[in-house]
């Protein structure tokens, strides 16, 4: 399509992608940021998710002690027992579910990805498999947890001056490593992508908006509910602008910015050689935004395309 | 992309009835009026199917998804070649694209990805990377006989393989008594359940690790799995020193044929992964290394699976049964099953569960 009529295509994280169908359907990769404010959310929602849940266990845990008049060795054993088994599993399951059980939803992604408007989809435009999604999501620990972890338990560990000689460094670097990962190839993947055959993409978010050539001076009578004036406008006229300029009136109508529409009102006048006026811009861009587009759509079916002003 | 709009966050908003089609003075307006209800329709169906569960989607609209998927598809394609309207056009490739991602998507939720997983997915999986297995588990074989000659040779590489948890009574220059102590049964089952637990998130930590780290071309998976057999055959080396061999294979072998099995099949996962990125054949290297990633996932749920039973059978049959005969015997059992799952089950491959 319009690939060629359109602004030509600077967008570095646009792809595009096949359907079944043989349409052609642009897809945006989703930025680091984006991805990274994800994670940072996720990780955040598991970790006080978990901790109001410990907090809780804690709190039933305290009626545990208090009944046996607050001696912790008195307390039914099966009862504490039950209890860290539940700790030690819970937490696991919620590690691995959270990111598992999300991406395989309908949405393709987990809460902090929904709500930075990204979602995961397979490389290529297949189909997204739970096979990709637990190979993703299992190299995930080692590219940020485990190198963390150890990092924080070295740091632990120099603290009581035990020497950790150069694992610190190989830890820093290796954490380096596959933090800066996504910047050394087009696609942003990271580690856990190249393996699980994914990548993250944007979530398209676009609500069907209004038909502009029904409204105002666009529409069938064509007049000015201002003045009741209805402008015409000659094949010189209309010959002045492409696709591009149509697209940008278009933008200024559904936006309507008072100051922008007089702006562009006075630049077209002064472009086709009329007079600028005052007072009745909307009702002339209308008219000039439907006939040109008539024009143009005219052209389009006879496979004449003008992609701008300049051609 | 648009932020998120507040207003769509509450209330759905009432659509407003569309325009008349005969007022419309555009061909191209016409021609989006008339298909208008359909695009709708379906980002209506989308909307609830994102929002969770087939099962509240009235069963005339899902018959009616793929038709609508089509209609949309097809407006794109004529929308392109025939209007201007961006806004229109930028909706439609939107929709599209969802509606894309629903008809095309995940096939099968996770409850039922775990059904075929059970019922033959995960063996396949295994017999398919039967030559990393070969490999990592002549690494294991290597790691073991490497910890038992270092520490045969001396005995302070005993103190550098084991840690120190571990290895309480279990030092160079025990009795054998105090050894055999070691291998006792518990008086009760307080305690072990816990114990059970914890054995399994380190267990299923390590084995994560082991298959993670075959992104690196495999060479630390195999190291982690050296390391870990070389403390093994320090072990092995400690009780044959004491003529205790046989006790403690026997107490390894309630859980240790179902861990070790398991710590083989996760490396044999790094490494294949490892090995496919290294020598990805006539394949583009990034193809080949998902399509090893995806395979190697596979087992990996297979490890954590036979994870939890390791530490099951660690915390407390090898905990609460004595005698060499019976430890063995539970050990052995476990083997075979494990080896007749892998092995000799291999039941049709349902044909549409590939994806």
């Amino acid at each position: 399509m319009s690939a060629a009529a359109r602004a030509p295509n600077t967008d570095k994280r646009a792809r595009t992608l096949v359907t079944p169908e043989g349409i052609v359907l642009p897809i945006r990769l989703a930025s680091r940021g984006s991805r990274a404010g994800a994670l940072i959310l996720d990780v955040m929602i598991i970790m006080f998710g978990l901790l109001a849940f410990y907090l809780a266990l804690i709190w039933i845990a305290k009626g545990l002690v208090d009944g046996t008049g607050l001696d912790p060795a008195a307390a039914p054993r099966g009862a504490q027992e039950f209890m860290q088994i539940l700790l030690a599993l819970i937490g696991f399951f919620t590690w691995y579910g959270y990111f598992l059980v999300q991406e395989l939803g309908p949405r393709g992604a987990t809460l902090g990805k929904r709500i930075t408007g990204i979602r995961v989809a397979a490389r290529g435009g297949g189909r997204l498999t739970p096979e990709a999604v637990i190979a993703r999501n299992l190299l995930r620990d080692i590219e940020v947890f485990y190198p963390l972890i150890a990092l924080l338990v070295l740091a632990v560990m120099s603290d009581a001056n035990e020497d950790a000689g150069p694992l610190g460094w190989v830890m820093t670097a290796w954490f380096a490593l596959f933090l800066l990962f996504p910047f050394f190839n087009r696609d942003a993947l990271r580690a856990g992508d190249i393996i699980a055959g994914t990548w993250v993409v944007e979530r398209p978010r676009a609500k069907l908006a209004d038909v502009l050539s029904t409204q105002g001076a666009a529409g069938a009578r064509g007049a000015s509910a201002v003045t009741g004036v209805r402008y015409g406008f000659g094949e010189a006229e209309l010959a002045v602008y492409g696709e591009k300029e149509l697209q940008t009136l278009e933008r200024l109508l559904r936006d309507a910015q008072p100051d922008a529409l007089a702006a562009v009102h006075t630049a077209i006048c002064r472009k086709i050689g009329w007079e600028p006026g005052a007072g009745d811009e909307r009702a002339f861009l209308e008219a000039f935004y439907a006939q040109l587009r008539a024009k143009l759509e005219g052209d389009m079916r006879f496979g004449k395309r003008k992609a701008d002003k300049f051609s | 992309m648009k932020a998120p709009r507040i207003s769509s966050w509450f209330g759905r908003g009432q659509l407003a009835a569309p325009p008349d089609i005969a007022s419309a003075t555009l061909r191209s307006d016409r021609f989006r009026l008339e298909r208008e209800g359909d695009w709708r329709r379906l980002e209506a169906i989308i909307n609830r199917m994102e929002r969770g569960g087939l099962r509240r989607i009235p069963d005339a609209d899902l018959l009616a998804l793929p038709t609508l998927y089509r209609t949309a598809a097809s407006s794109l394609a004529v929308a392109r070649e025939t209007s201007l309207d961006a806004a229109t056009l930028a909706y439609l490739e939107a929709l599209v694209q969802r509606a894309w991602f629903q008809v095309y998507g995940p096939r099968q939720g996770f409850a039922r990805w775990l059904r075929d997983f059970l019922l033959g997915g995960w063996s396949r999986a295994v017999r398919e990377i039967w030559l990393d297995i070969c490999i990592a588990l002549f690494v294991m074989v290597s790691g073991t006989v490497v910890g038992w000659l270092l520490v045969a040779q001396n005995e302070e590489w005993y103190y550098r393989l084991v840690p120190g948890g571990l290895a309480d009574a279990r030092v160079p220059g025990a009795s054998r008594e105090q050894l055999l102590a070691t291998l006792g049964p518990e008086e009760s089952a307080m305690g072990l359940s816990s114990f059970a637990a914890q054995l399994f998130s380190n267990n299923s930590a390590v084995s994560i690790l082991a298959f993670a780290l075959g992104f690196a071309f495999g060479i630390p998976s195999l190291m982690l799995l050296v390391h870990n057999t070389a403390m093994l055959g320090a072990l092995l080396w400690l009780f044959a020193s004491q003529g205790l061999l046989v006790e403690l294979a026997a107490w390894l072998s309630v859980h240790g044929t179902t861990e070790l099995l398991g710590i083989l099949l996760a490396g044999a996962a790094g490494l294949h992964i490892g090995r496919t990125m290294a020598f990805p054949g006539t394949r583009p290297v990034l193809d080949a290394a998902a399509e090893a990633g995806r395979r190697g996932a596979v087992v990996m749920v297979g490890v954590v699976i036979m994870m939890i039973v390791a530490a099951f059978l660690e915390a407390f049959p090898r905990q609460l049964v004595e005698g060499a005969g019976s430890r063995f015997m539970i050990g052995g059992a476990m083997l075979i099953f494990w080896l007749s799952y892998f092995v000799l089950y291999r039941p049709r491959r349902i044909a549409e569960s590939a994806g």
